[in-house]
């Protein structure tokens, strides 16, 4: 069979080839014989410039109208993503303006100016009003986006400990995540992958004589009470990962051998999150999707897919080896009530371990 | 200098008692226009390898699981019944990218022009040094060589991104391409260096000693300052990635950690210790960010040349120009953080980084306001390196725009690794960066093969090419805002990004057709060689000193002496004159000024 298809395509490739030989003899009859651009070339081309200006424009359009407002653009779940998104939309809108106009410049000049025999250029070399001009506007533009974007920046990063963080540990191996809660106390017990004990079920590395790991707690799905900050220590067992939480507005790459940190303040519980009308309609939108996929699998005779349901999700995003592309971790919002509930119900490391 | 020039330019016996065989005129040739040949030639295969691999994987990610006849043909053990193995899969985007970055539009386009261009337009009988020229082209061809060669390791090619991030570039245990692939991948690279690092020297060397009397650095085309400029980037980082792909042979190999640390992998833990991946990092990215500028820098120079060419007009502010070419250039070298500002570096870091990128703006933005005033007024010929060279002001814009978004380090956050950037780079660098190199094909063609290729397929190839390029990556920008991740294999585990999946199979039939119809470049090209129409001397009228050269090949370039220059390059459509162009070796009239540019 693999055989039979090759052979077809290697035809198709021969007759496509001998196909352009044709054109290529047809395209040298009646054309001047240096295959240089005449004045209808330069015609056709001009107006082909035109269309593609046009064809620039209506992708742009297609695209910002069906995808240009999913719910993860304009929905952000932290305190800290809604002035990412503000400053997202304000580049957003400068490049938008910026795009329009140059792209209409060029290709409307490129249409314009096309060559006819015996028109003669204008020489115009040089004119430094004009690039003052465009130098200055970019200057001050970039001015107000670097100053807007580093005030963004160091408020995100500059976690201060005095708002009284909840801590949680992120730890990625491949190709899975892990959650560490510091327990009553709120602190990390010291961790090394070198004290990694498998037999005696401490995965993480735990000093098992640290005071302070004795009540931490080790869980595979996150639990966050909304409206409190939390700080994210995040550490890596083998090669580099992402933790990558793009509702929250939030990455940060899990490095071997050293720890980094994220912090943020979830502002939306994942119950609320699945109520706004937005994420109600992308849920159903992904859920007729599925439903017809189902339909083409029950075909195969393989199962249906379960129907979605909206959570937060933790990704991996750095490529880690062979299953980077399953590697994720629900992430739940909740009030402090049912946070407090959960976390009761969660083991101690002291009482997690074999001996 | 110029009493250098005079006594070279004197020699005008040059080349007539060499003996030529076939070997030492097709294979191991010292003249700089067959070696030129050869670069372009290595380099358009390596391209359309690339290629097929880039669409093999947007086929898994459209059609993804399901069996294919194309990955049963090429990929087999790794293709069982035609279902693509996750591992072959990040092993074809590593290989695809680090042929298309080094192999095709490092090598490829510098090689190609840098050494058709340099002797020939500042007026050279060859390159400073055409044994160096040689074992620099050959040394690249080995470096080919040894990067195809890890197709076909039994634990498969390298597949750690072409970014190459230790430690799961350097233990074997961590993913199968990190074995026997990743060795050949680092001795192939560091090969590719020594080849690119020859080279530079020489086209440096050549364009500061042997340029033709009259021929100042004022007077060079835009051309050669951005091959000029190129090749100093390229001698100032490169040795940084050579160092980079040592320490990381001495990881691997050696049980040093340079890189290395903390490390629990399988069921051990591995003795490493002190050594950071972020380290590694800042090695690869000092070389890797200007690594963007020496692929984009060759085709602006071309863009500037083919621009006044065809529009009959001088290049819109010739200084501004070259001084936007140094800005970048000098900017290009402090700016390689923008890639770690999630890496975890301090955040103050990324706060300078953001200032020094989103500096690079305002020279990008003077050349493409210039470039668009070059086409203003003019008398445009639209040949098909013409049709290029717009289409490359308009990706380069299009995909330089984002750039914006990328360099601030608060918006990065949250697009770092997603698709925004694939959509980003390709645009400016990619896409940008071929099309350059078509147009510099279609335009030095002539000179090349002595052949004129044919309009009519080229613009056929332009046209198809261009609605494919942004029928690709425009849509790109969108999936990636809504948070899909580069480098899945699937993206079937997330029901989040369901709705995104029409949008992956879009782009994958605009990457399919664009593919198909380069088929067309590909024919056009070498049927051509034999069949096209003979060439003029100088078919499209331009001034520069390559074409006064005759269309067949002489060992020395000029069967006299070695023209002077009088001018500068761009005297198209300049009052006074009859013709609208003037050769730079035309001397002024009487009381005719040359242009204070």
């Amino acid at each position: 069979m693999t055989a039979f298809l090759t052979i077809i395509i290697v035809l198709f490739v021969a007759v496509a080839i001998w196909q352009m030989v044709k054109i290529f003899d047809l395209a040298q009859v009646g054309v001047s014989d240096n295959q240089v651009a005449t004045d209808n070339d330069n015609k056709i081309n001009a107006y082909l410039m035109l269309a593609f200006l046009a064809f620039i424009y209506i992708i742009t359009i297609v695209c910002f109208v069906k995808w240009g407002d999913l719910p993860l653009m304009s929905n952000a779940a932290s305190e800290h993503g809604a002035e990412i998104d503000n400053l997202m939309i304000i580049s957003m809108i400068v490049i938008f303006i910026v795009q329009t106009i140059t792209q209409y410049l060029l290709h409307y000049f490129a249409f314009k100016y096309r060559g006819e025999k015996g028109k003669k250029a204008l020489f115009y070399a040089d004119n430094n009003t004009l690039e003052a001009i465009w130098t200055i506007i970019p200057v001050i533009v970039l001015a107000g986006l670097i100053i807007y974007g580093l005030f963004t920046w160091t408020s995100i990063m500059n976690v201060s400990e005095e708002d009284d963080p909840l801590i949680i540990e992120l730890y990625a191996q491949q190709f899975n995540w892990k959650a560490r809660y510091g327990g009553n106390d709120n602190t990390l017990g010291k961790a090394n992958v070198r004290l990694i004990n498998l037999d005696n079920a401490n995965i993480l590395g735990l000093d098992e004589s640290d005071p302070n790991a004795q009540d931490d707690i080790i869980v595979s799905e996150v639990h966050l009470p909304v409206g409190k900050p939390v700080l994210f220590k995040i550490r890596s067992q083998d090669v580099l990962h992402s933790a990558y939480m793009p509702h929250f507005r939030a990455q940060m790459n899990c490095v071997p051998g050293m720890i980094t940190q994220f912090g943020f303040t979830p502002t939306i519980t994942t119950a609320d999150m699945r109520q706004t009308p937005e994420m109600l309609d992308k849920v159903a939108n992904i859920n007729r999707i599925r439903v017809e996929k189902s339909k083409e699998l029950a075909a195969k005779g393989e199962p249906a897919l379960d129907p979605y349901e909206f959570d937060y999700l933790l990704l991996c995003n750095k490529i880690c080896g062979k299953s980077h592309y399953n590697m994720q971790m629900n992430i739940i919002v909740e009030t402090q009530e049912e946070y407090d509930a959960w976390i009761k119900e969660q083991k101690e490391f002291k009482n997690s371990l074999i001996n | 200098m110029s009493t250098h020039a005079d006594t070279h330019a004197n020699e005008d016996d040059h080349g007539h008692h060499h003996k030529e065989t076939f070997v030492t005129k097709y294979i191991f040739s010292q003249d700089h226009k067959m070696i030129s040949k050869q670069y372009l030639i290595t380099g358009t295969i390596m391209g359309v390898i690339g290629v097929l691999m880039s669409i093999m994987f947007r086929m898994q990610i459209a059609w993804p699981e399901e069996p294919n006849v194309l990955f049963e043909a090429l990929l087999g053990k790794w293709a069982p019944e035609g279902v693509m193995d996750a591992d072959i899969y990040l092993a074809l985007v590593t290989i695809h990218g680090t042929i298309m970055v080094f192999f095709l539009l490092t090598a490829g386009l510098s090689g190609t022009f840098s050494n058709l261009l340099i002797p020939l337009q500042i007026g050279a009988r060859d390159m400073a040094s055409g044994f160096l020229n040689m074992i620099s082209y050959w040394l690249f061809f080995l470096s080919a060589v040894i990067m195809l060669s890890s197709l076909f390791v039994e634990a498969g090619p390298a597949a750690a991104g072409w970014t190459i991030y230790p430690p799961l570039s350097a233990l074997p245990m961590a993913q199968g391409g990190s074995g026997m692939g990743m060795t050949l991948w680092l001795i192939s690279m560091a090969i590719f260096i020594a080849s690119s690092l020859l080279g530079s020297l020489n086209y440096i060397v050549t364009v500061i000693n042997l340029r033709t009397k009259g021929m100042s650095m004022t007077r060079l085309p835009l051309t050669i300052w951005a091959f000029f400029v190129t090749a100093i980037i390229g001698v100032v980082s490169f040795p940084v990635l050579l160092s980079a792909a040592l320490l990381l042979i001495m990881d691997r190999s050696f049980g040093t950690s340079f890189f290395l640390s903390d490390i629990f992998i399988q069921g051990e833990v591995l003795h490493y210790q002190g050594g950071s991946p972020v380290l590694f990092e800042h090695l690869f990215w000092f070389l890797g960010h200007p690594e963007v500028y020496i692929v984009i820098l060759p085709a602006m120079g071309i863009v500037s040349e083919i621009m006044a060419s065809n529009s009959r007009k001088p290049i819109f502010g010739y200084r501004a120009m070259i001084a936007s070419i140094l800005a970048i250039a000098f900017l290009s070298t402090i700016v390689w953080g923008h890639h770690m500002f999630v890496s975890g570096m301090n955040p103050f870091l990324g706060s300078v980084f953001t200032f020094t990128t989103l500096l690079i703006a305002i020279p990008s933005a003077v050349k493409a306001f210039n470039w668009i005033t070059t086409i203003w007024k003019g008398n445009i010929q639209m040949n098909t390196a013409m049709l290029f060279s717009i289409g490359f002001v308009s990706t380069f814009i299009t995909g330089g725009l984002t750039g914006i978004i990328l360099g601030d380090s608060a918006l990065d956050i949250n697009v770092h690794d997603t698709y925004f950037v694939i959509a980003h780079f390709h645009l400016v660098m990619g896409i940008s960066a071929l099309y350059g190199m078509f147009a510099g094909v279609y335009h030095w063609y002539p000179k090349m093969f002595g052949r004129m290729m044919n309009k009519n397929l080229g613009y056929i190839h332009f046209w198809v090419t261009a609605i494919c390029a942004y029928g690709v990556f425009f849509p790109m920008h969108f999936i990636g805002m809504a948070g899909l991740p580069r480098r899945y294999y699937t993206n079937s585990n997330f029901p989040l990004f369901d709705d995104l999946h029409d949008v992956n199979v879009v782009i994958t039939v605009f990457a399919i057709i664009g593919a198909i119809f380069q088929i067309i470049f590909l024919y056009n090209f070498f049927a051509s060689m034999f069949f096209g129409k003979k060439a003029t001397q100088n078919p499209w009228k331009s001034t520069t000193l390559e074409w006064t050269t005759p269309v067949k090949h002489l060992h020395g370039n000029w069967p006299g002496a070695i023209p002077h220059v009088y001018r500068w390059p761009y005297d198209y459509s300049k009052p006074g004159h009859d013709v609208d162009f003037v050769p730079q070796n035309v001397p002024l009239k009487e009381g005719e000024e040359e242009l204070q540019h």
